[in-house]
């Protein structure tokens, strides 16, 4: 009895820390603070994940999303030193912004509920046993029938790598730097040249 | 909880994400979290569909989705460095060099 | 003798000399360019005269072949093809004759031109031209030849370009004549809707067919088909022909040099739709209306514009309006079903009026291109072979009795006497009294010229003398058929079957018949009842008029004309003809012009579609410009807002 209720008071905590902190991400003016807001939000999805027994995936929410990628948020955020300039965060746009957002959630509410109503499982969710493990079963389709995507993935990381690492690359202006092949393939002739000049007279002289 | 609860959730999680996208009058740092908070939205999609129909590869796929996420922001962000370097500011209203 | 290549060779030859003097004149130089133009010409004279007496001899049967398939269009074919009988024959050699003369004088005339060659190679041009005209087996190659010889016209009326009034002049020749070839290609297009080809053998087999046929021309009356064909072939000879209305271009092509005046203006190419109507004689038949239409446009030529003659002084002029007077003569004759009488005075009209042309050019050079009358006179003393010369053309002109003038103008008097057609008393009428004006401009003009006191000035009168051979010679060789053609050839060609199956007339139309069982025996005899006849002694009152006149009186002209004022000055505006048509036709074509520039393509077309569209596409483009504001959030607000209408889409 309680334990089945301790779910469904879990699912509504959760969901509603994610949702609170989504909608003051955009709207704090702080640009730290939305970050950190940020981060509470993906915990409680990570959280909201645990509940549906996708336990892999919300670990690595945590340690991907919120280990690196919010963290290079922050970095950036402090690095840029970002002033806040608007006393309201939301502008004039805001009221589009709403207009727009309700009109396409309540689209989306008409799809799935008339729509696409039909097709939606009636299931419930799924129980595994005790000793299921999401690490293996996900490993188990991703290493064989997606071996190939997983490959791409890691030749994207790499690029994306490459890339960030390209595009903020700066070099010291004062910065020496020697081309080995260079130096080799240096010729006399480079850096000497010999004229025949007729001598001159010893003229007035500073002979001192 | 049926998947109705969660497809819910995250739905409004996609569209507070939108709206941060236009809604911010601060800095581009912004619209990539909210960026983020719209792919944080799908992955919930996948991960709930993939548990109430009991098939492993919606998490595959949000495996995925991570994967370029990260790389996504990673360069996003890089590029918002450049940017700051040339123009001193981040402020959205200043880059309208594009203006027909 | 009619072999197929011979008949080209009589076709081309002058359209090559005319290729090689127009585009190498400067290389062969004057004398070369003279020489291989007449060659050809003179060569295409001597066949052409050989097959007329092939004809003659009655030894020679018609030819009539396709050469060249030019164009098959659906069942209509379009061929070059001749078609050679006594007819052609008799206009091949009359072409190639006058032609040759006139090559010949040219040589004299234009010697101090710089345009020699180039004129050499426009008269070659023209005899190819015409012989194609008279050669022809079909309608399209007729009008071919219709239309070059308008184009050489216009060519040489405007020899002199530099000259404003000659300028004018081929103009107003050309756009004349347009308004002619417009009722022509009517005709025409009427014929193949009729019969369904071009061929003159197989339309004439087919005429009887169509009488009968109406044909709606507009919307609720009914013409008869056949009335309406040969009305429309008959205004085609009007412009050509220079019948009134479409006469006002004739005077003013005396703007070109005289050889051209003999050449084209007086013995071929307005000869061309008397020719036309001649051959057509198996169509005109079978439309009483149309001829009659035919008789009452020549009657009132003939006799309205002989009375202009009457107030000239350019020497060229007076016989300008003689010639569109006889080309009048020759329109009745057509009218009154009398085809091979006019053909009859086509002929001997060419003669004498190209004769009469190239004498008045004589006295022209002689006074060094001086051409008004009333600075001449006395001239008998000085030029005597051109004084001779042009008292034959003038007494064949006026048709005194034995000169060649007299059978065919006799015939014709006497052929509308005889007609019972619609119009012919009128016709009647006119063409007799006719012969008094004639009578009365040509003695005039011989007067004034020739007799009577010096009016040139000293400088001009120590110059004058006789033209050279080069232009003598063709006036002695003008004036011998002037004389005997006519009492040669009106036998045989009226009364005799040298016609026989090419000209058709029907029984009760015979007019000519009629007049060979009661009327004519032999030329002798005709001759003998010239003298007692009408027409003689109107000749003769008009040679007492003008004798007294000018040779005794000559002031007696000032108080006419002061008497007579309105009606002199009516007849010295022409009618007042030019006039009219200036500011009806001329102006209004030039205002529907400038209107139609301004409104249609300078307002509609360049303002508003072409620039109109350009500004449209510019104003719509700096509208929409305003959306792209460059600000990503914008975009992805665009994005977004067209996700949304997608998916409603997709839900409703």
């Amino acid at each position: 009895m309680i334990s089945d209720w301790i779910p469904v008071v879990l699912f509504y905590a959760f969901a509603g820390v994610l949702l609170a902190s989504a909608l003051a991400v955009i709207t704090v003016r702080n640009s730290v603070y939305a970050a950190l807001l940020l981060v509470l939000a993906f915990f409680s999805a990570a959280a909201l994940w645990m509940l549906l027994e996708a336990e892999f995936l919300a670990i690595t929410l945590v340690l991907v999303y919120v280990g690196a990628v919010m963290v290079l948020f922050l970095f950036v955020v402090m690095m840029l030193d970002v002033k806040s300039r608007e006393k309201h965060a939301l502008g004039g746009y805001g009221k589009v912004a709403i207009a727009v957002a309700v009109a396409m959630l309540l689209e989306m509410v008409m799809l799935f509920a008339g729509k696409l109503a039909a097709g939606l499982p009636e299931t419930s969710l799924t129980r595994h046993a005790a000793d299921y493990s999401n690490v293996r079963a996900l490993a188990e389709e991703l290493f064989t029938r997606y071996v190939f995507p997983f490959e791409l993935a890691a030749v994207l990381l790499l690029v994306a790598i490459v890339a960030a690492i390209l595009l903020t690359l700066r070099r010291r202006p004062d910065f020496k730097h020697l081309d080995p092949a260079r130096q080799i393939a240096v010729k006399a002739s480079d850096r000497m040249r010999v004229i025949k000049m007729p001598a001159e007279p010893q003229s007035s002289g500073d002979d001192k | 909880m049926s998947l109705s609860h969660y497809l819910i959730v995250a739905g409004v999680l996609f569209v507070i994400g939108l709206a941060g996208l236009f809604a911010n009058r601060r800095n581009i740092l912004i619209m990539l979290m909210s960026i983020e908070l719209m792919l944080l939205a799908v992955n919930t999609n996948f991960v709930a569909f993939s548990s109430y129909l009991n098939d492993i590869s919606g998490q595959v796929f949000v495996f995925f989705i991570l994967t370029v996420a990260a790389a996504e922001a990673a360069i996003g962000l890089a590029i918002l460095v450049v940017l700051f370097r040339n123009r001193r500011s981040l402020d959205v209203e200043q880059l309208d060099t594009l203006k027909g | 003798m009619l072999d197929k290549n011979i008949l080209l060779v009589i076709a081309m030859a002058p359209l090559a000399a005319a290729v090689v003097a127009g585009l190498f004149g400067r290389k062969i130089g004057r004398t070369g360019a003279h020489l291989v133009t007449i060659a050809a010409v003179a060569l295409s004279f001597v066949l052409s005269a050989r097959i007329l007496w092939a004809f003659v001899q009655g030894q020679a049967e018609p030819f009539n072949e396709n050469l060249y398939t030019w164009m098959v269009a659906g069942d209509l074919r379009m061929h070059v093809g001749f078609l050679v009988d006594s007819l052609t024959a008799v206009m091949m050699a009359v072409v190639t004759f006058v032609s040759l003369m006139v090559h010949v004088y040219t040589i004299g005339y234009m010697h101090d031109d710089p345009g020699y060659q180039r004129f050499f190679s426009y008269i070659s041009l023209f005899t190819f031209a015409m012989l194609m005209l008279v050669m022809s087996n079909n309608f399209l190659q007729l009008f071919f030849g219709w239309e070059a010889v308008g184009l050489v016209s216009y060519l040489l009326i405007g020899f002199w370009f530099k000259k404003e009034s000659a300028i004018f002049a081929n103009l107003k020749a050309f756009l004349v004549n347009r308004v002619g070839d417009f009722g022509f290609l009517l005709g025409i297009a009427a014929i193949v809707m009729a019969f369904g080809t071009l061929d003159y053998v197989e339309v004439f087999q087919h005429a009887e067919s169509v009488v009968g046929k109406t044909i709606s021309i507009f919307p609720g009356t009914q013409w008869q088909l056949i009335t309406f064909i040969c009305i429309a072939l008959f205004i085609g000879a009007m412009g050509k022909s220079a019948q009134a209305p479409l006469h006002v271009w004739l005077p003013d092509s005396m703007e070109g040099p005289t050889p051209i005046s003999a050449l084209i203006h007086a013995a071929t190419m307005v000869t061309a739709g008397i020719f036309m109507v001649a051959r057509m004689s198996p169509l005109f038949e079978l439309s009483e209306a149309a001829l009659s239409f035919v008789m009452l446009t020549g009657a009132f030529t003939a006799f309205f514009m002989g009375l202009v003659g009457l107030v000239q002084n350019d020497i060229k002029r007076v016989i300008a309006y003689s010639t569109l007077s006889q080309l009048g003569y020759m329109t009745v004759a057509l009218g009154v079903s009398a085809y091979n009488a006019a053909i009859f005075h086509l002929m001997t009209h060419a003669f004498f009026k190209a004769l009469l042309f190239l004498g008045a050019g004589s006295v022209i050079i002689a006074l060094h291109h001086k051409q008004d009358m009333k600075a001449m006179g006395g001239l008998r003393k000085y030029m005597p072979v051109t004084f001779l010369t042009m008292w034959i053309g003038t007494l064949a002109l006026v048709g005194f009795p034995g000169f060649s003038g007299f059978f065919s103008k006799d015939i014709i008097i006497e052929a509308t006497h005889e007609s019972h057609r619609f119009g012919a008393g009128l016709a009647y009428a006119a063409t007799l009294l006719g012969v008094l004006i004639t009578a009365l401009y040509s003695f005039r003009l011989m007067y004034l010229v020739f007799y009577g006191p010096e009016r040139m000035d000293a400088h001009a009168r120590a110059h004058v003398k006789e033209s050279p051979w080069v232009v003598t010679l063709p006036l002695i060789m003008l004036a011998i058929p002037s004389v005997v053609i006519g009492w040669l050839a009106i036998e045989p060609m009226l009364f005799g079957d040298f016609f026989k199956g090419v000209i058709v007339v029907r029984p009760e139309h015979d007019v000519v018949a009629e007049i060979g069982e009661y009327q004519f025996h032999s030329p002798a005899q005709f001759v003998l009842h010239g003298f007692t006849g009408w027409p003689f002694w109107l000749m003769l009152l008009g040679l007492a008029l003008t004798s007294y006149i000018y040779l005794r009186r000559p002031q007696v002209t000032e108080r006419l004309k002061k008497t007579f004022a309105p009606l002199y000055r009516l007849l010295r505006n022409k009618y007042y003809f030019d006039e009219f048509y200036q500011k009806v036709f001329v102006r209004g074509a030039v205002r529907l012009g400038e209107t139609l520039w301004q409104w249609l393509d300078q307002k509609l077309i360049d303002g508003v579609l072409v620039n109109g569209t350009a500004r449209l596409v510019g104003r719509f483009s700096a509208a929409i410009r305003g959306w792209q504001t460059g600000y990503l959030y914008h975009y992805a607000l665009t994005m977004v807002l067209a996700v949304v209408v997608l998916v409603a889409f997709y839900i409703f």
